[in-house]
C-alpha cells in the first residue's frame, strides 16, 4: 500500500531542542521563590524509624522545613511509599529537608539525628524461603497479589538450589494442554536451572521534579515516559482532583520502564510545596537514582522442555522464583511463560511462580519484563536441543515459530497476525547464516568464533484510548498527542496516522504534547511496546471523526449529502465536481460558527475524562475531531524480533567482541524507519549489557548495594558494541491496525540478549551458563576448569 | 545517611609555585587535600566521605606540566601532565610505548583529558565498601567488610592482604614500575626521589595510604630512566568494559632481548594487590629464554603462585597466568 506519511522518515519536533541543548527537562525549570529539597535515605536494609530529631537542622539559616511520612499519601505494604517510617531497603527515602540551596539542605541533613531500630532482612529470595528465613517486610515475604509468608522445607530449598525439579510450594500457577503427554511424546528432554540478574534501569535523567501551587492547582514538572496516562495516578497520589493538576513532561531522559506512570518521587515536591508555601525542586542524585529508580525483577528458576525427534517443542514446565525487591512488583514470571508459549508454540505448558520480596532496591518493569530474562535462558536451550537432535539453530526455531494462527498464554488466545518464519528467513538470508554458521568454533589464536541467533517477543498493542485532532481557520492541523516523549519519537510518529487519514502536508501539522496545558487526549502508558499500535489507531479514529464532520459541513455549505464529498490536498470537494470545494481552513471557520460537536462544544460520551477536559480547552477554536478507539482487535498484538550475531570470545581473558549484529523486526508495516532503527539498535545495546555486563550486587551480611554508580553497574559503552549494526523489517501489515503497524521496542532487546547468550555458548562448544550476565570472570573460571565463585542459583551476587 | 552530591564548603588555595603549594600542604596537614585533575577527589568530597577543610589546587603551577628529555636519554613528566598528553606525546610513544599504552587505557577520553599522571598514581582504591564511606580499617576503623565470610570481593586482592584487601586501581602504575621510574616528591624540607617500586605501599606498611606520600608532600614529576627506553613492551588491561572501567587484572611488561633470547625482563600486574605486583619469579625464569609461546606456557603458572583468592576473585589467578602467556607471546 502506498502511503503519504506512513513508512517515511520525518523530523520529530523535539529533535531541534535535543541537538541544540534547548530542550527543557524538569530540572531546567525555575520559578520565583523556588527552594531545594534533599532526601534522607535509609542506611539499613530494613528498620523501624524510632525518632527523627530535626530541631538543630530546622534552626539553621536557610532551612525551610522537613517533610516526613506523616505528611504524605499513605500506602499499604508492599505498595511504594513516598516517605516511610519502615524503610525496606538501603536508600529508601525517610524524610526530606528543604533549604535555600542544595548545599544547605545537605548540610541540614547531617544535623538531623535519626534513631533506627534494625529489623530482619534478606537480599536473596531463596534465603527468605528457608524454614526460618527472614522476611523482607513485617507483613511477610511473598506477594502473589497479597502479602503473606511462605517458607519451604529444608529439602525443598536443597532441591531447588541444586537444580533438581522444584518441590517447594508455588503460590501462582497456570498451565494449558496435557503436560505429561507432551513429555511422553518427547524424544529429547532438557532440564536446566537458571539465574537472571535484576539490574537497575539507570535512567540518564535522574527523576528530578519541580512543584508549585497556583490558584489551587498543583503544577508538576517531571520526567515520565507517559503523559496523559500519568494524570489520574499522580492526582490521586497528591490527593487532588485531576482538573487541579498541571503536569509538564515535555522531555524524558530515559525511563526504560521505571517512569511509566506516577512514581513516588514525583509527588514529594507537591506535598512539600504545599506545606512550605514555596515552589520546591527535588533533584535526585545518580546514587539515589539507583535506589528509587527501580531495577529489573530477578529470576531464579528451573525449566524442563521436551522436544520431538523433528525438533517441535512438545512441552515446557517452567518454575520461577521472582526477586521482587522490596516493594510491589511482579508479572515478569507470567510474561516469561507467555513468551515461551508464543515463540515456540509448545503443545503443553505449565508455569509455577514464587514472587518473593527482598530488601533490595524496588523492582519494576524493565524493557521486556520477563520475556527478555527468559529469552536469555531458553534460547541457548533451543541451541542445545538443536545440537542433540542434529538440527540447525535457525531451522529449529523456524519449525516452532509463530504464524498468524499462533496461540499464546494460559488461555491459548489468538494473535492479530504473526510472521516469525518470514523474519527468520529474512535474517538468515541477510546475515548469510548458512555460510556464517560454518565459522562456529573456529580458532584464531586465543579467540574462538561464536555464532548466535535469538528471538524476542512482547505483546505490542492496546486499544480503547482516545484521539484528538483540530483544524483551525488558518488551515493548520493540530495533532494533540497524549503520548509521552520517552525518547522513541512515537508521540509524533503515531500522529502521522491522523495526517495520513487527513491527507494533509506534514508541514501544516502542529504536534501538541508534553503538558496538560496543551489539551491532550487520554492515552495509553508508553510502555509495553504498545504505543505504535494503540495510538496510530486512536489518531486514525480522531481523523476519521474530523473527516466525517468536514463532509457534513461541506454538504451544509455547498449542498448535497456528505457522502458526495471526499478530501484531498487539504480541501473537501464534491466527488462529481471537484471545483465545488472548501479548504480545511474554510471548513474550520464554519465549524467554529456552527458550534456543537463541530467545534468541541459537545463530545462523544465514551471519551475519557482527560480527553473531555482537553476538548473543553480547545472548544471553539476550530473543527474538532475526537473519538475513542473502538476498532476491533482479534487477539494479542505480537511484537517480534530476531537477532543474528557473530562474536569472537577470547578464552584467555574471558572477553568477547561482537563482530557483527543484525536485527530483524516483525512489527507489521514500518511506521517510522529511523525510529525503528533506533529501537532495534538501542535495544541491542541494552541486550548486550544484560547478557555480558550489567550487575546487581548486594552484600548479604549488611544489605548494602555494591552498584550505585554507572562504573560499578557497567552498562555497555561505545567500545563494547559494534560500530555498525544492520537492521531490517518484514513489513507485512497487521490487519487490526488501520495503517498496519505494531510496536517492537521490547523484543528488540530480548533477541539481542538471546543472540549473544547463544553465541557465547556456541563459542564454548555448547556450554550453557544459564546465568546473566556472563562476565569475563565467569568465562575464565569455566575455561580454566575451576568452579564459579557464586553459589548455585545465587542472585544479587557477582 | 544520604546520597550526598553537592560540594561542601572548603577553602581553596591556588598556588603558582611548588614551594607555596608545599608550604600550604605542610601547614594544612591532614586537614588539607592536594588537588590534581579531580577525578578521584570530587567523588570523595561530593559524597562527603572525606572531610578536608581546604584544597590545594596544583593546576596553576606551570612547572608541573609538560614532558621533557633529561640528560642521559631519559624523560621527565610533570605530575600535572594529563593522561591524554602522556598517551599522545611523541617522545613517550617513541621511547616508552608501554606508558603511552597504559595511559591510553585509563577510564574514558573525558577522564583522560582531565586526569593527570600524578593523580593516576596517587589515587585511592576503589574498594566499594571503602568508597561508601564505611568505617573500615582503611578508613580508620577496625573491620574489613570485603574480607568477611560473605564479603563481595570480586575486584579485590589475591596477594598482599593485611587486614585490608583493596587493590591499586592505577593503570599507569604498573607501567611505571616496569620502567623503573622515579617519583619526584617535594615538601618544605626539599626534594627527594623514590623508586616507583617503593612509591606504592600496601596495608602492612600503611593501611590508610596507597603511596608513600604524606600530608605536606607534593608529587612533582615522574622520571623515566633510559634503561628501559625502546624496549619490547606489552600492556594489557582486562576490564569488564572497554571504556570507563578499572582493571580486573592488568599487565605491563618490558623485555630486552638479544639474539632471540630475553636478556632482562620486567613484568608487573595491576589489580591483584594493593601495590603493582612485580612478577619477579617470572622475570627470573624467562631470562635466557626466547620470547615465545612455549616460554609463556612454561612460566605462566609462576605468576599466580602463592595467590590467596577471596570469595569472588579466584578468576584472577588464571587470568594473571594468561596475561603472562600473552606478554611472552606478543
Amino acid at each position: 500500500m502506498s502511503y503519504l506519511h506512513i513508512g517515511k522518515n520525518f523530523t520529530p519536533p523535539d529533535i531541534h531542542g535535543k541537538v541544540t541543548g534547548k530542550a527543557r527537562y524538569a530540572e531546567d525549570y525555575s520559578v520565583d521563590g523556588m527552594v531545594y529539597a534533599r532526601l534522607y535515605t535509609s542506611p539499613m536494609p530494613h528498620a523501624r524509624v524510632v525518632e527523627i530529631d530535626a530541631d538543630e537542622a530546622l534552626a539553621m539559616e536557610g532551612v525551610f522545613g522537613i517533610l516526613t511520612a506523616e505528611d504524605v499519601y499513605p500506602t499499604e505494604a508492599p505498595a511504594p511509599t513516598l516517605l516511610t517510617n519502615e524503610p525496606v531497603y538501603v536508600g529508601d527515602p525517610i524524610f526530606a529537608i528543604a533549604a535555600i540551596d542544595e548545599k544547605t539542605a545537605e548540610d541540614a541533613l547531617k544535623k538531623v539525628r535519626v534513631k533506627l531500630e534494625p529489623l530482619p532482612f534478606s537480599v536473596d529470595p531463596v534465603t527468605s524461603l528457608k524454614p526460618d528465613g527472614p522476611s523482607a517486610r513485617l507483613e511477610g515475604n511473598i506477594y502473589p497479589r497479597e502479602m503473606r509468608s511462605l517458607h519451604w522445607s529444608a529439602e525443598d530449598v536443597e532441591r531447588f538450589v541444586t537444580g533438581r525439579e522444584p518441590t517447594g510450594p508455588a503460590p501462582s500457577e497456570w498451565s494449558y494442554g496435557d503436560l505429561e503427554a507432551g513429555f511422553d511424546n518427547a524424544a529429547l528432554i532438557l532440564e536446566e536451572s537458571f539465574v537472571t540478574t535484576g539490574y537497575a534501569h539507570m535512567s540518564m535523567e535522574p527523576r528530578s521534579v519541580l512543584s508549585y501551587w497556583q490558584n489551587g492547582r498543583c503544577h508538576v514538572h517531571g520526567s515520565t515516559q507517559s503523559q496523559s496516562f500519568v494524570v489520574p495516578f499522580l492526582a490521586r497520589m497528591l490527593g487532588i482532583e485531576q482538573k487541579d493538576l498541571v503536569f509538564v513532561a515535555e522531555y524524558c531522559g530515559g525511563g526504560f520502564g521505571s517512569k511509566i506512570s506516577a512514581y513516588p518521587v514525583l509527588a514529594i515536591p507537591g506535598y512539600f510545596s504545599k506545606k512550605l508555601g514555596r515552589p520546591v525542586m527535588l533533584r535526585i542524585t545518580r546514587e539515589e537514582e539507583y535506589y528509587v529508580g527501580s531495577a529489573r525483577v530477578g529470576f531464579q528458576g528451573w525449566i524442563k522442555a521436551g522436544f520431538t525427534r523433528e525438533g517441535r517443542v512438545s512441552a515446557v514446565d517452567l518454575y520461577i522464583v521472582q526477586d521482587l525487591g522490596s516493594q510491589q512488583a511482579g508479572g515478569d514470571a507470567s510474561s516469561a511463560g507467555g513468551a515461551i508459549s508464543i515463540l515456540y508454540q509448545p503443545d503443553a505448558m505449565r508455569l509455577r511462580d514464587v514472587p518473593v520480596l527482598t530488601n533490595t532496591t524496588p523492582r519494576g518493569p524493565q524493557r521486556g519484563p520477563g520475556q527478555n530474562q527468559i529469552a536469555a535462558i531458553f534460547e541457548p536451550m533451543m541451541d542445545k536441543a538443536a545440537r542433540e537432535l542434529g538440527l540447525d539453530p535457525v531451522a529449529i526455531r523456524r519449525l516452532n515459530a509463530p504464524d498468524s494462527s499462533a496461540t499464546l498464554n494460559a488461555n491459548q488466545g489468538p494473535v492479530t497476525s504473526a510472521y516469525m518464519k518470514e523474519a527468520l528467513d529474512r535474517g538468515a538470508e541477510l546475515f548469510g547464516w548458512s555460510e556464517r554458521i560454518k565459522k562456529s568454533g573456529q580458532r584464531n589464536g586465543s579467540k574462538v568464533t561464536g555464532i548466535g541467533v535469538g528471538q524476542g517477543y512482547h505483546s505490542a498493542g492496546a486499544n480503547g484510548f482516545d484521539g484528538l485532532v483540530r483544524i483551525t481557520p488558518d488551515g493548520r492541523i493540530h495533532l494533540h498527542s497524549g503520548v509521552g516523549n520517552l525518547g522513541t519519537y512515537s508521540y509524533a510518529a503515531t500522529t502521522r496516522a491522523a495526517a495520513e487519514a487527513l491527507k494533509c502536508n506534514w508541514e501544516n501539522c502542529i504536534v501538541h504534547h508534553g503538558s496538560t496545558e496543551e489539551n491532550l487526549p487520554w492515552s495509553s502508558y508508553q510502555a509495553g511496546s504498545n504505543t505504535t499500535f494503540t495510538h496510530t489507531r486512536a489518531n486514525y479514529v480522531a481523523a476519521e471523526d474530523a473527516i466525517r464532520k468536514m463532509k457534513l459541513i461541506a454538504a451544509q455549505v455547498l449542498g448535497g449529502t456528505p457522502d458526495q464529498y471526499d478530501i484531498a490536498d487539504e480541501r473537501v470537494f464534491d466527488i462529481g465536481n471537484a471545483a465545488r470545494s472548501l479548504t480545511y481552513g474554510e471548513v474550520a471557520a464554519k465549524a467554529v460558527e456552527l458550534g456543537g460537536e463541530f467545534s468541541g462544544e459537545t463530545w462523544p460520551e465514551d471519551i475519557h475524562e482527560v480527553t473531555q477536559r482537553a476538548v473543553q480547552g480547545i472548544a471553539g477554536t476550530g473543527l474538532i475531531g475526537v473519538a475513542k478507539d473502538n476498532l476491533p482487535v482479534r487477539g494479542t498484538v505480537p511484537g517480534l524480533t530476531v537477532g543474528f550475531i557473530e562474536i569472537e570470545l577470547d578464552l584467555e581473558t574471558g572477553k568477547h567482541e561482537i563482530v557483527d549484529f543484525l536485527a530483524v523486526a516483525e512489527c507489521g508495516t514500518v511506521l517510522h524507519p529511523l525510529g525503528l532503527a533506533g529501537q532495534l539498535r538501542g535495544g541491542a545495546v541494552w541486550g548486550f549489557g544484560m547478557a555480558g555486563l550489567e550487575r546487581h550486587v548486594y552484600d548479604p551480611q549488611n544489605g548494602l548495594p555494591a552498584n550505585v554508580g554507572y562504573y560499578q553497574t557497567r552498562p555497555p559503552t561505545y567500545l563494547d558494541i559494534p560500530a555498525h549494526m544492520e537492521w531490517s523489517a518484514v513489513d507485512i501489515a497487521d490487519p487490526d491496525n488501520p495503517v498496519g503497524s505494531r510496536g517492537v521496542g521490547e523484543p528488540a532487546m530480548g533477541s539481542a540478549t538471546a543472540a549473544l547468550m547463544c553465541a557465547l555458548s556456541d563459542a564454548l562448544g555448547g556450554h550453557l551458563f544459564n546465568r546473566t550476565p556472563v562476565t569475563p570472570d565467569v568465562v575464565v573460571n569455566h575455561v580454566s576448569g575451576q568452579g564459579q565463585s557464586h553459589g548455585p542459583l545465587a542472585t544479587n551476587t557477582f | 545517611m544520604s546520597a550526598y552530591d553537592v560540594m561542601p564548603d572548603m577553602e581553596l588555595f591556588q598556588p603558582v609555585t611548588v614551594e607555596d603549594a608545599a608550604a600550604l600542604a605542610e601547614r594544612l596537614g591532614s586537614r588539607g587535600w592536594v588537588l590534581a585533575g579531580g577525578q578521584d577527589t570530587y567523588g570523595w568530597l561530593k559524597d562527603r566521605a572525606k572531610h578536608p577543610k581546604a584544597m590545594v589546587d596544583l593546576s596553576s603551577i606551570d612547572v608541573l606540566n609538560g614532558i621533557e628529555e633529561t640528560d642521559g636519554g631519559g624523560v621527565k613528566i610533570g605530575a600535572m601532565t594529563t593522561l591524554r598528553e602522556v598517551s599522545r606525546d611523541q617522545l613517550i610513544r617513541a621511547r616508552y610505548g608501554l606508558l603511552a599504552a597504559a595511559a591510553a587505557r585509563v577510564a574514558s577520553p573525558q577522564i583522560r583529558n582531565q586526569g593527570t599522571l600524578g593523580g593516576n598514581v596517587s589515587q585511592d582504591t576503589r574498594c566499594w565498601y571503602y568508597r561508601r564511606g564505611l568505617s573500615c580499617y582503611r578508613a580508620g576503623g577496625n573491620i574489613c567488610y570485603a574480607d568477611s565470610p560473605e564479603g563481595m570481593n570480586r575486584e579485590h586482592a589475591i596477594f598482599g592482604a593485611s587486614r585490608c584487601v583493596a587493590v591499586s586501581p592505577s593503570d599507569t602504575a604498573t607501567a611505571l614500575v616496569a620502567l623503573d621510574a622515579t617519583m619526584v616528591i617535594q615538601n618544605t624540607r626539599g626534594v627527594h626521589r623514590v623508586a616507583a617500586g617503593d612509591f606504592f605501599v600496601g596495608p602492612a606498611v600503611n593501611i590508610t595510604r596507597m603511596t608513600v606520600l604524606r600530608p605536606g608532600d607534593i608529587l612533582t614529576a615522574i622520571e623515566l630512566p633510559a634503561d628501559w627506553a625502546h624496549a619490547e613492551y606489552y600492556f594489557e588491561k582486562v576490564a569488564d568494559r572497554n571504556v570507563w572501567d578499572f582493571a580486573l587484572v592488568s599487565i605491563a611488561a618490558a623485555f630486552r632481548t638479544e639474539n632471540g633470547t630475553i636478556r632482562d625482563a620486567r613484568l608487573v600486574c595491576g589489580a591483584v594487590s594493593c601495590v603493582p605486583r612485580r612478577l619477579t619469579s617470572v622475570e627470573r625464569a624467562v631470562i635466557g629464554k626466547p620470547r615465545n609461546d612455549s616460554t609463556g606456557e612454561a612460566v605462566a603458572a609462576l605468576a599466580s603462585e602463592g595467590a590467596r583468592p577471596l570469595n569472588y576473585n579466584h578468576f584472577k589467578a588464571p587470568l594473571m597466568d594468561n596475561l603472562v602467556r600473552r606478554a611472552l607471546r606478543a
